[in-house]
């Protein structure tokens, strides 16, 4: 079943068309990974997901996206949108604030008080992002002396501490050592069974390793997309080819 | 763009045509052996095969150090894991050259027996290895299929030899019979190599399309 539809998308910012006809339905469950050169767009459809393109000024938005089959731009209120569609950045954005307060930060938001509600919320939410051992004693402390592979856990703790169905990860492990990175690679495909997760991701290996689709962009449009073990194996475009044999870039 | 990699699959397709030529001439030399009666050769046979086994490793070594530093996909991976397969038959094609070698000695006169068929089957097969070469390197899909097929001529061939042999162990038992033995094993090598010959052009077609007949990145 698909999460999240997206049909005829067109993106400007201002003058510059940076998304061109894009239609991809992505399923539920699943891992998709976004791929190709800077400046392709796929950072841009990324961020219309959960319409943080409209931070941005002159930007302009034509066509759709769906999730559960309605329009987030305007069937959804914008912040119970980003609570079903969290997002997880390049650098790890932590607040300057304890590892529990950073966790707790999103459910206060949204309404959660009671301190037995938190607790749990947290401690549940370190567990599911596989942080918890390393964080469980120093709670109270600032979140900002983690190492980056722990601080991206715990910015993924976060956002699934508001109990979200979609996860957008601009790449999530480009600051990252290769043991946080496999640390968080496992973790997704854990993460996966309970959450829909979408990735941007400039590492090849890594969108083999972990992605059930791949959607290859090139100059703002998809240029194919397809199952990643067939993208991978034979693409059915030679520009896919080129790209991700690296014959250009 | 990736000149480093550009510069060593070069390198890769430069050591297989070598090492299929190789294969060539071993099977060409051990055949003679018997055709052409130049027991004293034998030596030579196992020089090449010696070649073989050190060029497979140098291809492997290559292809290794192509995947872990290059990391290839698509049509590269392609490439590079069919050379891995193909230096395996190649290896036992030098092998069952050495062994054809090997076999025939110069105290029996295998002109006793028509050796016409065995030496077409000698034909045969050094076309096919030659053939997987040329496709691999011209990335000829239909020389592959023409391959696979030719590999029926010489399995005809082996099961006529083998009834000649029959029919000849019938009427010469007492006397002949090392050379029966010796010719049908000969045979039996160079039906071997068809299947390897025929092996290799299936990991050509596999490293053209991504289909092979066990495997396929297509399901």
């Amino acid at each position: 079943m698909d999460k999240i539809t997206i049909n005829s998308i067109n993106l400007f910012y201002d003058d510059f068309q940076a998304l061109k006809n894009i239609n991809l339905c992505l399923p539920a469950q699943n891992i998709t990974a976004f791929i190709g050169p800077s400046g392709c767009g796929k950072s841009t459809l990324l961020k219309s997901i959960n319409r943080m393109n409209e931070l941005i000024p002159d930007c302009k938005i034509e066509g759709e996206i769906l999730l559960d089959n309605k329009n987030v731009y305007t069937e959804y209120d914008v912040n119970i949108l980003r609570k079903k569609v969290g997002m997880v950045f390049q650098k790890p954005n932590l607040f300057p604030m304890s590892i529990y307060d950073n966790i707790a930060y999103g459910p206060r938001t949204h309404g959660v008080t009671k301190k037995a509600d938190l607790e749990e919320i947290v401690v549940t939410s370190l567990q599911r992002a596989a942080v918890w051992e390393e964080s469980r004693d120093r709670l109270n402390k600032n979140a900002l002396g983690l190492s980056g592979g722990q601080q991206q856990r715990l910015c993924i703790a976060r956002t699934l501490a508001v109990n979200p169905e979609v996860l957008l990860m601009d790449e999530p492990t480009s600051a990252l050592d290769p043991v946080s990175t496999a640390k968080i690679e496992d973790l997704l495909i854990e993460l996966k069974k309970q959450y829909t997760i979408v990735i941007v991701t400039h590492n090849m290996q890594q969108a083999m390793r972990i992605s059930d689709n791949t959607a290859f962009f090139l100059l703002g449009e998809v240029i194919e997309y397809n199952t990643t073990d067939k993208l991978f194996s034979i693409p059915q475009d030679k520009r896919t080819e080129d790209y991700i044999t690296g014959r250009f870039g | 763009m990736r000149n480093k990699f550009e510069q060593e699959l070069s390198e890769l397709h430069e050591h297989l045509i070598y090492m299929g030529e190789l294969c060539e001439i071993a099977i060409c030399k051990a055949t003679a052996i018997l055709l052409k009666n130049e027991s004293c050769k034998a030596k030579t046979v196992y020089d090449v095969e010696s070649e073989i086994d050190a060029i497979e490793k140098e291809i492997e070594n290559l292809c290794l150090r192509l995947l872990l530093q290059q990391q290839p996909v698509a049509k590269d991976l392609r490439e590079v894991s069919a050379a891995l397969k193909i230096i395996t038959d190649m290896e036992r094609i030098g092998d069952q050259a050495a062994d054809i070698a090997e076999i025939i000695t110069n105290d029996t006169a295998y002109n006793h027996f028509e050796l016409s068929k065995i030496g077409a089957m000698s034909k045969c097969v050094m076309a096919m290895v030659s053939d997987c070469v040329t496709a691999y390197v011209k990335h000829d899909l239909a020389l592959t299929q023409a391959i696979i097929k030719k590999d029926e001529h010489v399995d005809a061939l082996f099961e006529e030899v083998k009834q000649e042999l029959i029919l000849f162990i019938n009427k010469n038992i007492a006397e002949q019979g090392k050379l029966a033995i010796d010719l049908i094993m000969v045979a039996k090598y160079l039906e071997r190599i068809g299947d390897h010959a025929a092996n290799i052009a299936e990991w050509v077609e596999f490293a053209l399309t991504g289909n092979h007949k066990s495997y396929s990145m297509k399901e």
